[in-house]
């Protein structure tokens, strides 16, 4: 319940007194009160409403006694900036707009005038409420690397007045795509681990699913909005068929079909379908209807690989990247046999943003298995083996190599 | 919020000799710009700036004024002149800034002004 309310707390309260950094001090605070007084006194009818209410007080009570200090101090603070006035007269606290509120955030958070690569960590902090230490972690940046540019990306926010609010209809489709962009790597950053076990974080998952969904249901008329929200639906219903018990990485065609979610996947159809009907398509969801393909398919054998062939050629000229040429590498595989995927493989594999990449080069070992090219394929597992794979990965590796050496 | 454009120039000059089509054109577009800005109530004022190497550069170090002839750093592009507005956000800040001639041909560093409560 905290957690999930954490975004639109910092969201309210850092429009209402114009600072993120205070924004979050303050949410944190009202969390910390949350926790000691819910169980004891019990939980306010409006949980969120009651957690917003407490970090906005918080911080204009703070604002206030700052402001109230006498001297030199806050004179020279005021000179440069970094103590911003109390709101004089902040409008009562709405409820029914906090999610509009969460999600000027996550506009703010995405803002054009910030580097790209902020973008998704400014996110991950203020809006999925990770610590920075969490942030630095999943991003595989240094701590104290991490803190100084999420203190600059608030600083500027806040210092250049950058709107934390929807914006208006000439300025959204310049806007959107990095929305979308960031929101889909919060779900990726969920769905996949980084690196290492303990970091695999499924609550991200949900964050992004309920911030695209409320995207879709305040821009209907956006079809790439709805193409995401279908990828990510299609994608989480296979969330608990994705590991097993030892929490190893099950591959898409042995992963039993009966844990998928089915009503996950029924809604993601139907998003993606509505989506489809604008006849706008996009990257996202041409990625989605590959989703669609395997989510319908009612065994691995079963799958319309041939379909999904077609879908990544369609989805290569709206991402011409080495990674979408390396999955319809896969697909052409399935469809037409391990040599033809093989040769489409090979022309990426040493692209310099793949030739690191562990998936990309499990499924080349996979393909050599396939065409019982015994020695190569082992030397490729081998390979993968040095390049830092996770450690669900590192296992996997290890049983396909007994298989192989078997 | 005040929003401080620093108009780049590159080369340190005027962007185009004075009494040629090109300067006519450039005034002309500045006037349009300018005027757009004026008529939307976001205009405070700006001005082009006499080229950067008559600019002085000045410290005070110890107690003693030192002056250097010239622009403080040996850049590709220097600061031709400014516009100074007032506008709601970053957002409308951006938008107006793009409409300056000096937006296509170099670049416009945009700069929020601090509110020290003087000065207005």
């Amino acid at each position: 319940m905290l957690r999930s309310s954490w975004g639109a707390a910092v969201a309210h309260v850092a429009r209402v007194v114009g600072d993120l950094g205070l924004a979050e001090d303050a949410v944190q605070e009202a969390c910390a009160v949350a926790v000691e007084r819910w169980p004891r006194d019990g939980v306010p009818a409006d949980p969120r409403a009651w957690l917003v209410g407490t970090a906005r007080h918080k911080a204009i009570d703070r604002l206030r006694r700052e402001s109230r200090r006498a001297g030199k101090e806050e004179a020279a603070a005021r000179w440069t900036g970094t103590i911003p006035a109390p709101p004089d007269d902040p409008a009562p606290l709405d409820p029914a707009g906090l999610d509009d509120e969460e999600l000027g955030l996550v506009f703010g958070c995405c803002h054009p005038a910030l580097a790209p690569e902020v973008r998704v960590a400014l996110a991950l902090r203020s809006v999925c409420g990770l610590t920075t230490a969490e942030v630095a972690a999943r991003l595989l940046v240094a701590e104290p690397a991490m803190a100084k540019r999420l203190t600059r990306a608030r600083a500027k926010l806040r210092d250049a007045a950058v709107p934390l609010r929807l914006p208006g209809p000439d300025d959204l489709p310049d806007r959107l795509p990095s929305v979308l962009r960031v929101l889909y790597l919060v779900f990726t950053e969920g769905h996949h681990a980084s690196s290492g076990d303990a970091l695999v974080r499924p609550e991200l998952c949900d964050d992004a699913i309920r911030l695209t969904r409320s995207l879709v249901r305040r821009l209907p008329g956006e079809p790439e909005a709805g193409g995401l929200l279908a990828l990510l639906l299609l994608t989480d219903a296979r969330r608990a068929a994705r590991t097993d018990a030892a929490g190893d990485v099950v591959l898409l065609e042995d992963q039993d079909r009966r844990l998928w979610d089915r009503d996950e996947i029924a809604e993601g159809d139907a998003v993606l379908e509505r989506a489809l009907r604008a006849n706008r398509p996009g990257s996202y969801q041409l990625q989605a209807a590959i989703a669609s393909c395997h989510a319908d398919a009612g065994s691995a054998a079963d799958t319309d690989w041939r379909q999904i062939a077609l879908l990544y050629g369609e989805l290569v000229r709206y991402e011409p990247t080495p990674v979408v040429e390396a999955n319809r590498a896969v697909a052409v595989a399935m469809a037409e046999g391990p040599a033809a995927g093989l040769v489409i493989l090979d022309a990426v594999a040493h692209h310099p943003q793949l030739a690191g990449w562990v998936p990309l080069q499990l499924a080349r070992a996979d393909l050599l298995a396939r065409l019982d090219r015994t020695a190569d394929a082992v030397a490729a597992y081998e390979h993968a083996l040095t390049l830092g794979p996770t450690a669900p990965e590192r296992r996997l590796i290890a049983r396909r190599l007994g298989e192989l050496r078997g | 919020m005040r929003y401080l454009f620093l108009l780049n120039s590159p080369g340190g000059g005027p962007a185009a000799e004075p009494g040629t089509p090109e300067s006519e054109r450039l005034f002309r577009e500045w006037g349009e710009a300018t005027a757009l800005m004026a008529d939307a109530g976001v205009l405070i004022d700006c001005a082009p700036l006499t080229p950067a190497a008559s600019a002085t550069t000045l410290r005070v170090r110890d107690g003693e004024v030192l002056l250097t002839d010239g622009p403080s750093a040996e850049l590709k592009e220097w600061v031709g002149g400014y516009t100074l507005v007032e506008c709601d956000d970053l957002d409308q800040a951006l938008k107006w800034a793009s409409t300056l001639p000096a937006a296509r041909d170099s670049s416009i560093e945009v700069r929020a002004v601090i509110d020290t409560g003087r000065g207005r």
